[in-house]
């Protein structure tokens, strides 16, 4: 199955490790995802006012692209596929918002480039996480050739993937997605009981002391339930725990070091696919030692 | 990190209707449901950073108290929307955070500016970052 899909700009940056063992990891479930073939910002933050429809052009437009290369047969569904968080929420809100009101919509299609055909609104947003959870828990047990054995991993959501309610792709008070991701791959999922509070988002831009407070009080609960890694879904999440993570030891004496990794990389260990699919030499902290350690590289 | 001035009182005299309607009007939410239970508060992550809680700006607008626009609370909000899953009443206090933020930025008020990001920082940080600092805090 060819699934369009959308990368966002981080995931060619900061975030590549993301985007390679995302692609490999979905070729082992028989989904190719296909770059829309010219994609723009999404915006990164849904624009919440009710009267700011000109935030939902760039979102909008990407989705044009999807029932362009569906039409196109390039793809083989009206759906895009998203790694980021934040362009998730963005790109879906602004769907959502103008399937619902069709004042918005007349809006965003009068306010198009004149190249731009008009969007339809045949396009799904889906996280691969979705993607995932679709192909079935089992079938995806099946596929694991080297199971996470002993590996203790936290299961991190961050905001965006659970909310806002009825946005987010599972339930906001209670989320078990990730934690059958973890069990279908074989290792053992720990709670802790920020595993979906905010890490500091945007603010580690100019209020890094506050980004690292909240930062660090998932890696210190992290660090008591005695995990090796934490695994996430959102680039700037892992910018603010694992990248700042030495910064944030500097404030925090005695915090132990924990591993931050995405939970495609994870699977691609899991599907034992070669060390350029599972990108884990990017990472920070490095994620290997604890890995030979459990004789999983 | 303790809590700055969050229990800092408010003025309970009723003052400009106009201001609780444009709030109402740009967020989409109907101010009037809140009953004060503190729930939105009790959850937000950023709540020690605050001047006022979250619960105490929504009682600052339906008292259309236009000093809600000069708190620090509204820049402090990181739109995580614990609040919005949170409120029995169905209120999504981001969205009234949002709001606020719109009636300083629409006036030009930038609270970070661009210009005093260090160029070395900037070129460490994900893309996501800025744009969505800016996004949010930046006219």
């Amino acid at each position: 199955m060819r699934l369009a899909y959308y990368p966002g700009c981080t995931l060619k940056t900061n975030a590549k490790s993301f985007e390679i063992s995302a692609i490999a990891s979905a070729k082992v479930l028989g989904v190719e995802l296909v770059e829309l073939t010219r994609w723009n910002c999404c915006g990164t933050v849904h624009a919440l006012a009710k009267d700011d429809v000109m935030h939902y052009i760039a979102p909008i437009r990407n989705l044009i692209r999807v029932e362009e290369m569906r039409d196109e047969g390039i793809v083989d569904e009206n759906i895009l596929v998203t790694l980021c968080e934040m362009c998730f929420n963005t790109l879906k809100r602004a769907n959502t918002e103008v399937l619902k009101d069709g004042e918005k919509m007349r809006k965003v299609r009068e306010n198009m480039e004149e190249r731009d055909p008009a969007y339809r609104g045949e396009v799904e947003i889906k996280h691969f996480l979705e993607v995932v959870k679709d192909i079935g828990w089992n079938n995806i047990s099946n596929l694991v050739i080297k199971k996470l054995k002993g590996l203790r991993i936290i299961p991190y959501y961050g905001c965006l993937l659970l909310r806002p309610r009825g946005l987010g792709i599972d339930d906001p008070d209670n989320p078990t997605i990730l934690e059958s991701l973890i069990k279908s791959l074989g290792g053992e999922s720990v709670e802790i009981p920020f595993k979906s509070k905010c890490c500091g988002s945007y603010h580690t831009v100019h209020m890094e002391q506050v980004a690292s407070e909240l930062s660090h009080r998932i890696l210190s609960q992290a660090a008591e339930a005695e995990a090796d890694l934490i695994m996430l879904t959102c680039p700037l999440c892992s910018y603010n725990l694992g990248d700042r993570q030495e910064e944030i030891k500097k404030s925090f004496k005695g915090l132990r070091t924990i591993p931050v990794v995405y939970f495609t990389q994870l699977m691609a260990l899991a599907f034992n696919l070669p060390a350029e699919s599972t990108g884990f030499s990017e990472n920070k902290p490095d994620p290997t030692v604890i890995l030979k350690n459990k004789d999983l590289l | 990190m303790a809590f700055k001035d969050a229990r800092r009182t408010i003025n309970y005299g009723f003052q400009n209707e106009s201001f609780k309607f444009k709030v109402s009007e740009l967020s989409g939410e109907d101010i009037n449901l809140c009953f004060q239970c503190g729930g939105c508060s009790s959850g937000c992550p950023l709540a020690e950073e605050m001047d006022f809680l979250p619960s105490k700006i929504v009682r600052m607008i339906q008292l259309g108290r236009e000093e809600a626009l000069d708190s620090e609370t509204i820049w402090v909000c990181s739109t995580c929307f614990n609040c919005e899953v949170r409120c029995p009443r169905g209120i999504d206090v981001a969205n009234i955070m949002e709001a606020l933020r719109q009636l300083k930025l629409r006036k030009k008020y930038s609270h970070v500016s661009l210009d005093s990001l260090e160029k070395s920082k900037i070129r460490t940080l994900p893309q996501i970052a800025i744009i969505s600092n800016q996004r949010k805090l930046s006219a």
